[in-house]
């Protein structure tokens, strides 16, 4: 059983010479209990798919079905299994953590006692009882995101989705939101969690949906996507770059392919068969060459690799817009 | 790929929201408004301390340069011309809040959040409606006391009380609407603040709320007393027994209550259909 599906889902903001095209046309096959990572830069269209399939927003075209219901035709019935905890933690800050709780409680048509002991619960296993009367206002980045969290998981979803969960979270409060979305996990949630961060994505998620200027254009788990631009490269970085010309020959003895030389970091890349072996003779070469090098490592292909195979670029770029529809189009 | 047609409109009966559930969600939503907004400082300086400010600032400043036409002798006929003015004023500033409050919730995501749960859609606006009708509630209390003690009357009996303490809130009702319509227009509340007030200064300033009409210029005269905010002036001070002047015998002096209905039924006419129109237009952007 699938917990979500769509089929050509498509979105265009605006209409003429000014329309964006968001989405155009997104499969997506998420099976009951699995997480899946969709994965881009931003303005990748990420967000504008999430906020189709929770029923935010009305798509062009294509169809979805969440959680075993129509997200057109039976958007409230939709809505009363996911949980959404959005890119900006939309809680309210002028309320305490306890009566955000009661108030979405309420709001997922809990009665005022049911949501209120719904409340205790999650603070508790959120760790936010000390902090749950006062003001969100003085709540740190890493509690405000838990407590967005929790607000999404108050009728235990059958469908989560995550909107960029950690962005702007420091590491320690990342790892804490990580041990969290794990725990779900185990619990048999499904999840759909968006993430500009390649390792979030890999450290999560159980497939990976690679997603660029509302394309799909990679599917796969973390391992499957990395053999597909292949194995282990070797990386030397010369000390001078007068010699980065002669270490470029002896790597290319040494390789099975072309070495790629980036002049500006002294970085000299080129894939190997031969692991550690190949390694070891690398840097019996380059010595006896007499090429002095301040840096040398066998590295296996990240899914930052993978990202900018697919797209040239890389996944945490910020500078990305997405594609003017019409331009494209004339 | 398929694609389906997507604008057939959705005759599923659990998508339904009974009267039951929307007044509910309405009331939860009120208790937020009101329950973070007392908490707001901005708020309570505009439910508190300014309509004793203007009540004050009018009553003694103002009040001594601007004579009423046929009482000069009187030195209550001033603030018991004024009181009506500043009521309707302060009535009318209710577009600020709801505009305010709307745009927050937009630009911080929550109306995004409350769009994903399954509640009744119209009780983002109408508690945000029904909250700050409140306030205005506890507002109107607090500058009739002011006002009483500055020397202002109820000079019509209970009734006539009831009355214009109802027109009253008649139109911050009606002016919620427009605050909710920028609101949910502008999307930043830094915007909204100051598109929310900056058109209704003049609109105020150019009424009969502070000064007689017939001390305006005479082309000005008619402006002033078909101006929306003069109808609801004058009313107030028609069921309050307040001095009431105007400059002719047109129908706005003839039939200042029937007018201010008309206005509500107008004001609300257009602009509650168009704020329900921009919040759900909110939900394809």
């Amino acid at each position: 059983m699938n917990a979500i599906t769509a089929e050509g889902l498509a979105k265009t903001f605006g209409s003429g010479e000014k329309a964006v095209k968001a989405v155009g046309g997104v499969d997506l096959e998420v099976p009951e209990g699995t997480v899946v990572g969709l994965l881009g830069p931003n303005g990748a269209g990420k967000t504008t798919v999430v906020r189709m399939l929770t029923t935010l927003l009305r798509p062009d075209a294509g169809r979805a079905v969440v959680a075993g219901h129509d997200v057109l035709s039976e958007p409230q019935a939709v809505r009363s299994k996911i949980g959404l905890s959005g890119q900006y933690a939309a809680v309210d800050e002028t309320l305490t953590g306890r009566e955000n709780l009661w108030l979405f409680g309420r709001l997922y048509q809990l009665s005022s006692k049911q949501a209120k002991k719904r409340a205790d619960e999650l603070l508790e296993q959120f760790s936010l009882t000390d902090a749950a009367d006062r003001m969100l206002k003085t709540y740190s980045g890493g509690m405000r995101r838990r407590l967005d969290l929790a607000s999404s998981l108050i009728v235990q979803p059958e469908v989560l989705f995550l909107d960029e969960p950690t962005t702007g979270l420091d590491p320690a409060s990342r790892l804490d939101l990580w041990e969290v979305i794990r725990e779900r996990v185990a619990g048999g949630a499904t999840i759909l969690l968006t993430t500009q961060y390649l390792e979030e994505a890999d450290a999560l998620a159980d497939n990976i949906i690679v997603i660029d200027l509302g394309r799909v254009i990679a599917q796969g788990t973390a391992d499957e996507l990395k053999t597909q631009i292949g194995g282990e490269r070797i990386e030397v970085v010369v000390h001078d770059p007068e010699q980065a010309g002669r270490a470029e020959q002896i790597l290319n003895l040494n390789s099975g392919g072309q070495c790629e030389h980036d002049e500006h970091n002294r970085k000299l890349t080129v894939p190997t068969h031969t692991g550690s072996k190949g390694l070891i003779q690398v840097i019996r070469d380059l010595d006896e060459a007499g090429i002095t090098i301040d840096d040398i490592a066998l590295r296996r292909p990240t899914l930052d690799d993978v990202f900018v195979k697919l797209t040239g670029r890389h996944a945490e770029d910020e500078t990305e817009k997405p594609e003017l529809a019409g331009r494209s189009a004339s | 790929m398929t694609t389906t047609d997507v604008k057939r409109e959705s005759p599923a009966r659990p998508n339904r929201v009974g009267p039951k559930q929307a007044v509910n969600d309405a009331l939860t939503i009120t208790w937020r408004n009101i329950r973070g907004g007392w908490r707001v400082p901005d708020n309570q300086i505009y439910m508190f301390i300014q309509p004793i400010m203007f009540v004050l600032l009018f009553a003694y400043v103002f009040g001594g340069a601007i004579p009423i036409p046929g009482m000069e002798g009187d030195p209550t006929a001033y603030k018991r011309y004024l009181m009506a003015g500043i009521f309707a004023q302060t009535m009318a500033f209710a577009v600020a809040p709801a505009s305010v409050g709307l745009a927050d919730d937009m630009e911080k995501g929550l109306i995004d959040r409350f769009r994903s749960l399954p509640m009744a859609r119209s009780a983002v606006i109408s508690g945000r409606v029904i909250a700050d009708l409140a306030n205005q509630v506890i507002v109107l209390a607090i500058m009739i006391l002011c006002g009483l003690l500055v020397g202002w009357k109820i000079e019509n009996g209970a009734l006539g009380f009831i009355g214009g303490v109802g027109l009253l809130l008649l139109f911050a009702f009606a002016m919620l609407w427009v605050g909710a319509f920028i609101g949910l227009s502008v999307g930043s509340p830094q915007v909204a603040a100051s598109a929310g007030l900056i058109w209704l200064f003049p609109l105020v300033f150019l009424s009969n709320a502070f000064i007689p009409t017939p001390t305006l210029p005479n082309w000005l005269q008619p402006v002033a007393e078909w101006n929306p905010v003069s109808a609801f002036v004058a009313a107030t001070r028609e069921l309050f027994g307040n001095p009431n002047l105007f400059s002719t015998d047109n129908f706005p002096a003839q039939h200042p209550v029937l007018l201010s209905l008309i206005w509500v039924v107008i004001i609300v006419g257009i602009f509650a259909p168009l704020a329900i129109r921009k919040y759900k237009a909110a939900a394809t952007k």
